[in-house]
């Protein structure tokens, strides 16, 4: 079933069409209107009537979640206030946080997306969603909730929290279908069996819409083997939109929906255009954004795209799922975690070398669990262990605040932690995606 | 003041809880010709103190120092116990009833008899009140 078929199964020729002219509008009215956009291709020595075929999208800038952070809040808008119909704001973890403003066509555009994208999950009239991503600031619950309701699935928005009545609203609504994160819906497993219910017996749900996270193919066996339900990976962030495109039923990928973004992979180095096939940085142009425009936007996620049809019959391409990012940025049990703040964390911590530390990420079952080692200082050793474990207590205290995610902490003594002369390599991640 | 000379340098090295780490500090202090008289370890979670009374503490400091262990001094009293039912009683008894604190000990009970190595938080008062109660507290001389 798709939601859109003359969209979704446009033979690839027509399609690269539709882009180039959807791209070409886009690039005339930005260098037309955006002040920012018109300094950066001047900047780049590229005019828009450069630009003559789809190929020639790698002669536009790249843009930065710098060059959101920089414009703060709203400078590189390119709609009005009195056009924006709502805002968004990310969490802000590396400092100042990213707005993101949507005009009546953004949220349009964003809805359609995922449309058609809960339609490719085999979801639609009939169905009844729990949206338990958290509503708000965050992209997550309202996207999808203005998407379900949109393929005429009955929507519960019950945001994040509370598993036991979660779970009991499941059973007493007949929810078949729920968005949430996937260590979210391990966790929803877990209490569901301690009340003494089946997820897989004494529900109705069969479908789950999982993402905001990295996971793994291995967590989707788990949960589908254990819930007895299938879930899809959902890809998006907010200065696309928000969450905006999924799997299909074929499991096999990410459509990206051709006539509404421009997915490319680059050499995260060199910046080089990659075929498809092979794994780079993902970089991303929305061919249909009003209030924020993105062209050709550095996510920092790596992945590669297959632009073979689908077996579902999808001509859009797909994006493999995500295997790691560009940038030192984790994320450790759906929160973004940056080695910058562990350091500054354990700098403001007398008893331990807060240049000096290794954080190593592994996944025990379908929960990541996140070490930090720290060097005590030389001043703060006492040989009572619980002096040492005091230091210990107030590492871990510290940086569970200002992370916002526990972190086991392991004392070592000064100068054993590797020194790096260039750029440090801090974290081990050992997940496998 | 009369009780210093009971006073004995105890090095405490920190060691993360990895195989090898004894073995290495171990390996140093015999390249170094440094004899240990007593030895414990404490283990917490992933972490680990050595403590030892060693023939020449600042040269046991040095080396270990120079080979990147985080090593310092600690002052521990030895006490004489009466090797039968009851020794260790006497001496944890006087130190209670005087309201001092045992923050950890160890002993051995070696050819000389047993003896008690002691962390306590005042020191030279643990001493007098030990010797007041007709106990015997090694003077450092004999270790170092």
């Amino acid at each position: 079933m798709m939601w859109d078929p003359r969209m979704e199964g446009m033979p690839a020729g027509d399609l690269k069409r539709l882009q180039y002219r959807l791209l070409k509008t886009l690039v005339y009215r930005l260098y037309s209107f955006s002040p920012f956009y018109h300094d950066r291709m001047k900047e780049a020595g590229t005019h828009p009537d450069d630009i003559r075929s789809l190929e020639d999208i790698t002669k536009l800038p790249f843009m930065y979640k710098s060059d959101l952070r920089d414009n703060y809040p709203d400078r590189i808008f390119t709609a009005s206030q009195d056009e924006l119909v709502r805002y968004h704001v990310s969490s802000g973890t590396t400092g100042k946080p990213t707005v993101v403003g949507y005009t009546a066509n953004d949220l349009e555009s964003w809805t359609t997306s995922l449309a058609r994208s809960l339609t490719a999950c085999g979801l639609g009239r009939g169905d009844v969603m729990q949206v338990s991503y958290g509503y708000g600031l965050f992209t997550g619950g309202l996207g999808l909730h203005y998407g379900a309701e949109r393929i005429g699935a009955t929507v519960l928005p019950i945001g994040t929290g509370n598993t036991e009545r979660q779970i009991e609203l499941m059973q007493d609504l007949h929810v078949t279908a729920i968005a949430c994160t996937p260590s979210y819906l391990v966790h929803i497993g877990e209490t569901a069996n301690r009340m003494g219910i089946s997820i897989r017996n004494d529900t109705d749900l069969r479908v789950g819409i999982l993402g905001a996270e990295p996971w793994s193919e291995g967590i989707r066996t788990t949960l589908q083997n254990e819930l007895g339900i299938r879930v899809y990976d959902i890809y998006g962030t907010s200065e696309l939109s928000g969450p905006m495109f999924t799997e299909c039923t074929e499991q096999q990928g990410i459509h990206i929906w051709g006539d509404i973004a421009y997915p490319e992979i680059i050499d995260p180095e060199s910046g080089e255009h990659l075929p498809p096939g092979e794994k780079g940085e993902l970089v991303m142009t929305v061919l249909k954004k009003e209030a924020l425009p993105m062209i050709r936007y550095r996510i920092g996620d790596i992945t590669s795209i297959d632009d073979s049809v689908c077996a579902c019959g999808r001509t859009s391409p797909r994006i493999m799922r995500i295997q790691g990012r560009v940038d030192d940025m984790l994320i450790v049990r759906g929160i973004n975690v940056f080695p910058s703040q562990v350091e500054h964390t354990l700098m403001g911590i007398p008893e331990v070398v807060g240049s000096a530390f290794q954080i190593e990420v592994d996944r025990r079952g379908a929960l990541d669990s996140m070490l930090v080692r720290v060097e005590m200082s030389k001043d703060a050793f006492s040989d009572k262990i619980t002096d040492l474990m005091k230091v210990k207590a107030k590492v871990t205290h510290d940086l569970r605040n200002s992370l916002n995610v526990a972190a086991d902490v392991e004392l070592v003594a000064p100068g054993t932690l590797p020194r790096f002369e260039g750029k440090a390599k801090r974290v081990i991640d050992r997940r496998v995606y | 003041m009369a009780e210093k000379k009971y006073i004995i340098k105890q090095i405490s090295i920190f060691s993360e809880n990895k195989p090898g780490r004894l073995a290495s500090i171990a390996h140093a202090l015999e390249e170094a010709g440094i004899n240990i008289l007593a030895f414990s370890i404490a283990e917490a979670n992933g972490f680990g103190v050595v403590r030892a009374l060693v023939n020449r503490p600042d040269a046991a400091h040095e080396t270990l120092t120079s080979m990147g262990f985080m090593v310092s001094f600690t002052d521990v009293i030895a006490v004489r116990m009466r090797d039968e039912p009851g020794g260790l009683f006497e001496i944890a008894r006087i130190l209670g009833e005087a309201g001092i604190n045992i923050e950890y000990s160890y002993a051995y009970s070696g050819k000389e008899g047993a003896v008690l190595i002691l962390r306590i938080d005042r020191v030279e008062e643990g001493v007098r009140q030990i010797l007041q109660a007709g106990g015997e507290v090694l003077i450092s001389d004999l270790f170092q």
